[in-house]
């Protein structure tokens, strides 16, 4: 039988039994990956020769070290594209970056390479992670392994979907404004952005800084938990990563909900959401009730300004993030006389259409003159879309609603940048106030996944695995395979 | 000084015009590693881009830390200052386009400086100007650039090398307090001997780690408006300074006399045509679009983390001069002369705590002592001699063992290499001939030998006397006890 | 809020962004959509709100002065479009044409 669709729990006994290896496992993901990336184009990169040989090394550590070795070790995982690997070709989906390798390793991928980890490739994401769709790469849309007419969501779109084909069973992606929570949601996996301070940033290409994550996406949320567990923790190498130590969620995982006050944010069920999409998580909280959990309608009234606030402060902080791109130091350059000349065409062949609309309005918003009026302002009602959530959360212990208003939509039919926007509604609201959320699949409309999800207090990372290990337990959903796994298995 | 007369001429004729002009300087921090990454900070010598990091190459993917020596050294030189220390402060992003600033923003600080308002006393022409500082703040030095041809204006490539990108920077904000070339001259060598002194820079201007730069305006006397301001660059030395300055306002008086009008820009100081050009127009105002730094949490100064850092600074220049007139009886100029850097005024303290009278020590420290700390680069502390060895050799002129210029001799020869001073004097035979009788017969000598030296002395040409007192020194191998020869020879000729 | 046309010319230089005529008219209609939406912000009375740069409570991150090896020459040029000996190397600075420039 084939691994390649299994979950980490599995692959470690497996490894552990005898019942594989790291470089069978290894074999017939490069195969799987191979055949099924014709279709969905989840990869930028296949970095075979790091595989082969993380493989190897995992290989012997499972040999000498079997009771100690992580459970992460000799397992097959793939990376978003925004992550530094060193020698490994590093792109963020951009023209502008392609064949650029970076001399270093971002400090979360390297804590799983300690843990043996064995890294089959760089994953497709909208360019820069910037957008919800990843339509936005440079070199390509992915397909939602679905219905490949259909978009993953974005932006970490190769890495859900890679996940969903059965290919490896985790990928780490990157969360600026949902672009973990919504692909993972529009794939059917299971997908985490931690707390803001939780994980370290450091070796991730910056969109926004002060919205940025990186977190794991799995098929189950006992693997998420672990793997998250495997990054997080302090860095010293990023300052605004939190030295408060880490909870393990994987002590608090099987706690269940009895007891727990859940709330559901009337502005996140607004007239925004597909029927389907309501029917399915209305009937997520219903399972929720009956595993013992009191639910409560709460309101977010800033639910609505929050995007407007996301998007005056995640462009000023990414115009800045990448004025680097200037082709002097790496990247592409397209070559004049002129330094500016240089500067402008570089930079304008370099970059897609949503990057440079972005970096536009970014650099608009922080301009003399309007500075007040959108930055400024926008950092304000920042501090009031957290004092929200604070009270929110003085009522209730967590808060549960649809990961995103829609399913997964046709490739090509959201072409109005605003209409895009409006997919991160419910997502980007916890990227302001640094709270960790998850997307957990609760069902299907037209047999396309729909997502749950679950958002708790900064620091409660622990209760968000806990609430949603519990919905998934209590469900099969977790368990449907895309056309694409099944293939797999 | 043509121009300056001609300038004077012009004012004498036409308005009555007051010079403003404010200085920033920007002083490169004494820290072992760099500002917001843990590279060497010492970037002189290394091979082009040797000395980076992903962090100072502005590659995708890294973040900065602080530096918290360099954090520190700024509010160390803001106490020096007598600037506020606020209880918050934060980093910021300026952004712009430039070659030698690799990530198109450079940290720095905006609205919320680590101080502020603090001010700086200095003397010009015997009286005492006070000149404010609006701010001292702490930032990140760019990298260097080579234009072909040396001339950016006509380059046509330019070559760019990050190893001082990311080294500590203090960017200190002068108020447009200042009045003339020569108080600005003052006020940063004033400048420039504190921060030296509390050991935060090493006040070099053409190597560039302390930079300064001028806003130069003029207005008709009486006016409390501010005239059109011009950004003076480009100055390496404090010369250059105050003939940039010179030159800037001369050229801003004639542009006014003659009733045209002065253009916000900045212009550049050329050394070898004594003139400043404009480097560019400022019509396009800069947007440097500051915001806070994303990547860097903020900073909280309790009183407590003001007073540890209070707690290492240095007796400040003046203070010490002042206590070296009262303690050690020192006129005012050899109290200021002492002082003039730290290292001299501690190894003054440290030779008279090893028993050199104080008057004895403070000729040789500003004398022969510093004469070769400067001649070597090398401060006495880490001569080969030590403070102590140069304590005991002087401690043999104080006792009369050896006379001065066999002490300078030695001190020539020990500076670098060390030695025993006692040891070399026993052995080489160096000590001092002061038994009376026996100079009293080469004085005897000296006169018989030289009779019109002799007749001339008496007859009240004082100078005479040197030709007899070399005399009675080359007949004792240069040891002899040379003011005790003096004596004896004035007693002999003039017979007392 | 309106935009005009300069106003995407001046953001464009600002941003460095070489966009053609028609990429300038598609962003200005595009920027005053999203403005017009972001105008909303301007509603809400923030006179008693601080402003949020970054979440969470830390403060005084900072590391010990320790200097660690740097990469060397060849690393920190090996990913550069455009080498002249140990140096980058860019074209002419034309100096009238730059808006800013570095100290």
């Amino acid at each position: 039988m084939s691994w390649t669709a299994g979950t980490i729990t599995e692959l470690a006994a497996a490894l552990r039994n005898g019942s594989t290896t790291p470089r069978a496992l290894l074999d017939e993901t490069l195969a799987h990956l191979e055949r099924s990336d014709k279709n969905l184009n989840a990869y930028l990169s296949v970095t075979q020769d790091l595989a082969v040989e993380q493989a190897d090394a995992a290989t012997k550590t499972l040999a000498e070290h079997p009771d100690t070795a992580s459970l992460l070790c000799g397992i097959p995982m793939a990376l978003k594209d925004v992550l530094c690997v060193d020698g490994v070709e590093t792109t963020a989906a951009s023209k502008i970056l392609k064949g650029f390798k970076p001399p270093y390793t971002g400090t979360a991928v390297q804590r799983l390479f300690d843990a043996g980890a064995v890294c089959v490739g760089k994953t497709n994401c909208d360019e820069f992670a910037m957008g919800s769709s990843t339509e936005n790469s440079a070199f390509g849309s992915v397909g939602n392994p679905w219905d490949v007419e259909r978009v993953p969501g974005g932006s970490s779109g190769g890495s859900a979907a890679t996940v969903a084909a059965g290919t490896v069973p985790y990928s780490l992606g990157s969360d600026t404004g949902g672009s973990i929570r919504q692909p993972a949601a529009l794939t059917g996996v299971v997908g985490f952005k931690p707390t803001y301070g939780r994980v370290s940033r450091y070796g991730l290409i910056a969109f926004a800084s002060s919205l940025d994550q990186i977190g794991p996406f799995t098929r189950t949320v006992e693997d998420c938990a672990t793997v998250y567990a495997a990054i997080a923790g302090h860095d010293p190498r990023d300052s605004t990563c939190d030295p408060r130590a880490v909870e393990d969620p994987l002590l608090t995982l099987r706690k269940g909900v009895e007891g727990m006050r859940l709330g559901i944010p009337r502005e996140y069920l607004g007239d925004g959401t597909e029927p389907g999409v309501r029917a399915a998580v209305e009937a997520a909280f219903k399972v929720l009730e009956t595993q013992g959990a009191t639910l409560q309608e709460v309101s977010l009234p800033s639910t609505d300004v929050a995007l407007s606030v996301y998007y005056v402060i995640a462009p000023a902080e990414c115009s800045s993030n990448l004025a680097r791109y200037d082709g002097v130091r790496f990247g592409n350059r397209v070559e004049r006389p002129s330094l500016t000349d240089m500067y402008l065409q570089t930079r304008d062949a370099g970059f897609g259409a949503e990057v440079k609309r972005r970096v536009m309005l970014g650099t608009y918003a922080l301009s003399s003159g309007y500075y007040d009026a959108y930055y400024r302002q926008a950092q304000k009602v920042r501090t009031l879309v957290g004092q929200e959530f604070d009270s929110v959360f003085e009522q209730v212990d967590a808060i549960v609603s649809p990961t995103s208003p829609s399913v997964a939509f046709p490739m090509g039919s959201r072409s109005d940048p605003l209409s895009m926007y409006m997919c991160d509604v419910v997502t980007l609201p916890a990227n302001l106030a640094g709270i960790p959320g998850i997307s957990v699949p609760c069902g299907f409309v037209d047999e396309l996944p729909v997502g749950l999800q679950v958002l708790a207090p900064r620091f409660a990372d622990a209760r968000v695995f806990q609430v949603a290990h519990a919905f998934e337990q209590a469900t099969a959903w977790h368990s449907s395979r895309s056309p694409f796994a099944i293939e797999a298995a | 000084m043509a121009l300056l007369a001609l300038a004077v001429r012009h004012r004498g004729r036409m308005t009555d015009y007051e010079v403003v002009i404010g200085l920033e300087v920007h002083a490169q921090l004494l820290t072992h590693s760099k500002m917001f990454c843990s590279c060497p900070a010492h970037y002189l010598g290394a091979e082009p881009n040797a000395n980076t990091c992903p962090v100072c190459l502005g590659l995708p993917g890294v973040l900065p830390t602080i530096n918290r020596q360099a954090v520190d050294f700024t509010v160390r030189t803001a106490l020096a200052l007598q600037c506020d220390i606020p209880d918050f402060t934060k980093f910021d992003r300026k952004n712009y386009f430039y070659p030698d600033l690799p990530k198109g923003y450079q940290i720095s600080q905006y609205d919320l400086p680590l101080s502020l308002n603090g001010h700086l006393e200095f003397p010009v022409n015997g009286e005492t100007v006070r000149c404010g500082v609006t701010r001292v703040h702490l930032e990140e030095d760019t990298g260097t650039m080579h234009h072909a041809g040396d001339v950016l204006q006509s380059a046509t490539s330019s070559l760019i090398d990050l190893n001082r990108c990311g080294v500590p920077l203090m960017e200190i904000v002068g108020e447009p307090d200042l009045r003339t070339p020569e108080a600005a001259r003052e006020y940063l060598v004033r400048l420039r001997q504190i921060l030296t002194y509390i050991g935060v820079n090493d006040g070099n201007l053409e190597q560039g780690s302390f930079r300064c730069d001028a806003n130069v305006s003029l207005r008709p006397r009486g006016d409390t408006e501010l005239g059109v301001k011009v950004e003076v660059k480009n100055m390496n030395s404090f010369r250059a300074v105050q003939r940039a300055l010179e030159s800037e306002i001369e050229r801003q008086t004639a542009v006014l006399d003659a009733g045209g009008t002065l253009v916000q820009e900045t212009r550049g100081w050329v050394e070898a045509q004594g003139r400043t050009i404009s480097q560019r127009s400022k019509e396009q105002a800069h947007d440097y679009r500051y915001f806070p730094e994303p990547d860097l949490p903020p900073l909280r100064l309790d009183s407590a983390f003001v007073e540890r850092v209070r707690a290492t600074l240095p007796e400040l220049p003046d203070a010490r001069a002042a206590r070296f007139q009262s303690q050690y009886g020192l006129t005012a100029y050899d109290a200021a002369v002492l002082t003039d850097t730290r290292e001299s005024a501690d190894a003054y303290e440290g030779l008279v705590a090893a028993g050199v009278p104080a008057k004895l020590a403070a000729n040789w420290q500003s004398g022969d002592i510093a004469a070769l700390a400067n001649e070597h680069r090398l401060p006495p502390q880490e001569s080969g001699l030590g403070i102590l060895g140069l304590a005991e050799l002087l401690l043999l002129v104080d006792s009369g063992a050896i006379n001065g210029p066999t002490a300078k001799e030695l001190l020539v020869e020990l500076y670098l290499p060390g030695g025993d001073p006692e040891k070399l004097v026993r052995e080489r035979g160096l000590g001092q001939v002061s038994d009376e009788s026996a100079l009293r017969a080469l004085v005897d000598a000296a006169i018989e030998a030289n009779p019109g030296a002799a007749a001339d002395f008496r007859a009240g040409k004082q100078q005479a006397l040197g030709q007899l007192m070399r005399a009675v020194k080359d007949a004792t191998g240069g040891k002899a006890d040379m003011p005790l020869v003096n004596k004896l020879l004035r007693d002999r000729l003039l017979g007392q | 809020m309106t935009l005009s046309r300069d106003d995407v010319d001046h953001v464009a230089m600002l941003a460095r962004l070489g966009l053609s005529d028609e990429e300038k008219s598609r962003l200005l209609g595009e920027l005053e959509k999203i403005l017009d939406h972001i105008a909303r912000l301007q509603k809400v009375d923030t006179s008693m709100l601080a402003e949020t740069a970054q979440v969470g409570d830390l403060v005084n991150v900072m590391r010990a002065d320790v200097p660690e090896h740097p990469i060397g020459t060849a690393a920190a040029l090996r990913n550069a479009p455009a080498t002249d000996g140990n140096y980058f190397v860019v074209g002419a600075i034309q100096v009238a044409a730059e808006s800013e420039t570095g100290q």
